[in-house]
């Protein structure tokens, strides 16, 4: 077996064993890039030089029998996490040359850890789409099908880790932003209660939904990055004054006493037959593991759609604000006044998905219109979250698709906005209510596409989601997944 | 009609953009259609309800009043387009 096929535990084990070092792994990830990326185009930059050097300190610890569970460990980051003294670009034309004088908390733990990063991976600019289409440099492929959408917006972080360029990467999710690509490249992705992982140093699109998270091969792995990147941070005021729990101990067998709730009203209209069939053998693999199953109802998801694009919407206007031309990024140098700057700099500093959403976040919050649409659609979200507070009541841990179809044709959906936002139905709600979430690989389709399955918990729960998600991966038996491309 | 141009042109002059007479035309086209689609929140009745702001209720995170570094004027001028090593440089305001 290659190292770079190798998953974070497997790997953690032969690097503390000394029959593999860190910087063979590395060296083994930056060759699968080589042979790969060029097809699968998940990186926008790649770190080699830095990435070795990182693994030659990681195996100096390594010797000293000292490591922490990621040292060694070669991780890709999508490109809106700073990133000290490396580009950071967010996806964007505006922000292609900006670098960073500080590092987000997530990757100054990572560092902590010893963790080598081996570059920046693709995204829709800003994380504004659900196929990363919109990124302004490159558009990441399926590795399980090349001209197919790898989801997104945290698309190259998925297709980096499906396509063994790299175990892991850290991603962030508004709107279903690691699930939905997690599901669609047939990984592991986890989108965590908001504020239990610090926002600092990641560039922001809407502050009440945005959480980062990890994207991996497997569920144990998921529960290694989490242990990594979750805890208290000074330097973000959401962030959740707690312990954080030790995630890796839900990995156990066993689910019985669990319930698991099945939401009627995800299984509605429009859902592809295939990827019901994938979800229901997932029940029945529950039921027999020893789960209790219960039928549930979230009546307001039919609502959920439309509150989410009046939210994120509008706090990405305000957000979006500070692109201005004067103290970073981009700037028009064509101009002759101050207004001219700022609007000339944002014309054309912006891809098309950005300037719309901004339109319509600007619209909902302007003098008029705020009460009909930004305050309505922030009274809908209460009731949305007392759907989930009562379907937490009857049972632990929600079970559904993640996407309602399998990954479409790049540029299928380009032309229809809404037709994107609606594919987006079944994972935005959890950002709304702030509770945790799981894509876990389900099987595939006939034209071998992999369809994930989506378990959501109560706030804080992510032991009974790594239980419940360790459970259904065994009993799936789908692992080890390999796509075909070399 | 949810939003005329003339509406659209308004609330990008809010946002700071320009937009072209072709973009002008489809982000009309594409914003009204968006509208409506949202319009079907007026099915729900929301009277009492309160806004959600926060996932959870949290309450102002405070911390202690204490001098730590922060960016150097070097390294927070380094990314500017236009600087003259004090400051960011813009076109003349006044």
């Amino acid at each position: 077996m290659n190292p770079y096929e190798l998953t974070i535990a497997e790997a953690t084990k032969q690097l503390a064993a000394g029959s593999l070092s860190s910087r063979e792994l590395t060296q083994s990830c930056l060759e699968r890039i080589e042979a790969v990326d060029i097809k699968v185009k998940a990186f926008l930059v790649v770190n080699a030089e830095q990435a070795l050097l990182q693994a030659d300190e990681a195996d100096k610890i390594l010797a000293c029998g000292e490591a922490k569970p990621l040292c060694g460990i070669p991780l890709s980051l999508k490109d809106l996490l700073c990133t000290k003294g490396v580009v950071t670009t967010c996806g964007s034309r505006m922000l292609e040359n900006f670098i960073p004088p500080y590092d987000a908390t997530v990757v100054e733990k990572l560092k902590g850890q010893g963790a080598v990063l081996l570059g920046k991976v693709a995204m829709d600019e800003f994380a504004m789409g659900s196929t990363s289409e919109s990124c302004a440099f490159r558009v990441p492929e399926n590795p399980w099908k090349l001209g197919f959408v790898s989801g997104g917006s945290s698309g190259g972080s998925a297709a980096s880790v499906a396509a063994l360029e790299c175990p892991a990467s850290l991603g962030s999710d508004t709107g279903g932003s690691i699930r939905q690509p997690a599901s669609l490249c047939g990984i592991v992705g986890m989108k965590p209660t908001y504020g239990l992982v610090s926002r600092y140093g990641l560039v922001a699109f809407a502050s009440s939904l945005d959480q980062i998270g990890p994207l991996t091969r497997d569920v144990t792995d998921c529960a290694l990055m989490m242990n990594a990147i979750s805890g208290y941070d000074a330097k973000d005021s959401t962030s959740v004054r707690q312990e954080t729990p030790d995630f890796t101990a839900s990995i156990i067998e066993g689910v019985q006493g669990m319930r698991v709730g099945v939401p009627r009203e995800y299984f509605g209209e429009g859902l592809d037959p295939e990827v019901k069939a994938v979800v229901t053998h997932g029940i029945e693999v529950l039921r027999d593991a020893g789960a209790e199953i219960v039928e549930v109802s979230l009546p307001r998801t039919d609502y959920c759609v439309a509150v989410y694009y009046l939210i994120a919407t509008a706090e990405a206007s305000s957000n979006l604000a500070r692109y201005d031309g004067v103290s970073y990024g981009f700037r028009d140098q064509e101009v002759h006044s101050l207004m001219e700057m700022y609007k000339e700099t944002r014309s054309h500093g912006f891809g098309a998905e950005v300037k719309r959403r901004i339109l319509i976040g600007t619209y909902a919050l302007s003098a008029g219109y705020y009460d009909a649409y930004y305050k309505k659609a922030s009274q809908v979200r209460t009731l949305i979250l007392n759907d989930f507070n009562r379907a937490f009541e009857q049972c632990d841990v929600l079970i559904s698709p993640v996407v309602p179809t399998p990954a479409w044709k790049i540029g299928e959906k380009a032309d229809n906005p809404l037709a994107m936002y609606l594919s987006d139905v079944l994972t935005i709600s959890a950002n709304l209510a702030g509770i945790p979430g799981i894509s876990v690989p389900g099987g595939f389709s006939r034209d071998g596409l992999p369809i994930g399955i989506q378990l959501q918990g109560a706030h804080f729960r992510e032991d009974s989601l790594f239980k419940v998600a360790y459970n259904l991966e065994r009993g799936l038996k789908l692992l080890p997944q390999r796509p075909g491309i070399t | 009609m949810k939003i005329t141009k003339e509406e659209v042109e308004k609330v990008a002059h809010l946002a700071r953009l320009h937009l072209s007479a072709e973009e002008l035309e489809t982000m009309t086209t594409q914003l009204d259609t968006i509208l409506s689609y949202v319009a079907k929140l007026d099915e729900l009745d929301t009277t009492g309800v309160q806004a959600m702001t926060h996932a959870f209720s949290e309450s102002n995170a405070f911390r202690e009043d204490k001098v730590t570094d922060s960016l150097a004027r070097e390294d927070a001028l380094a990314n500017g387009p236009c600087q003259n090593g004090e400051a960011f440089v813009v076109p003349r305001v006044i």
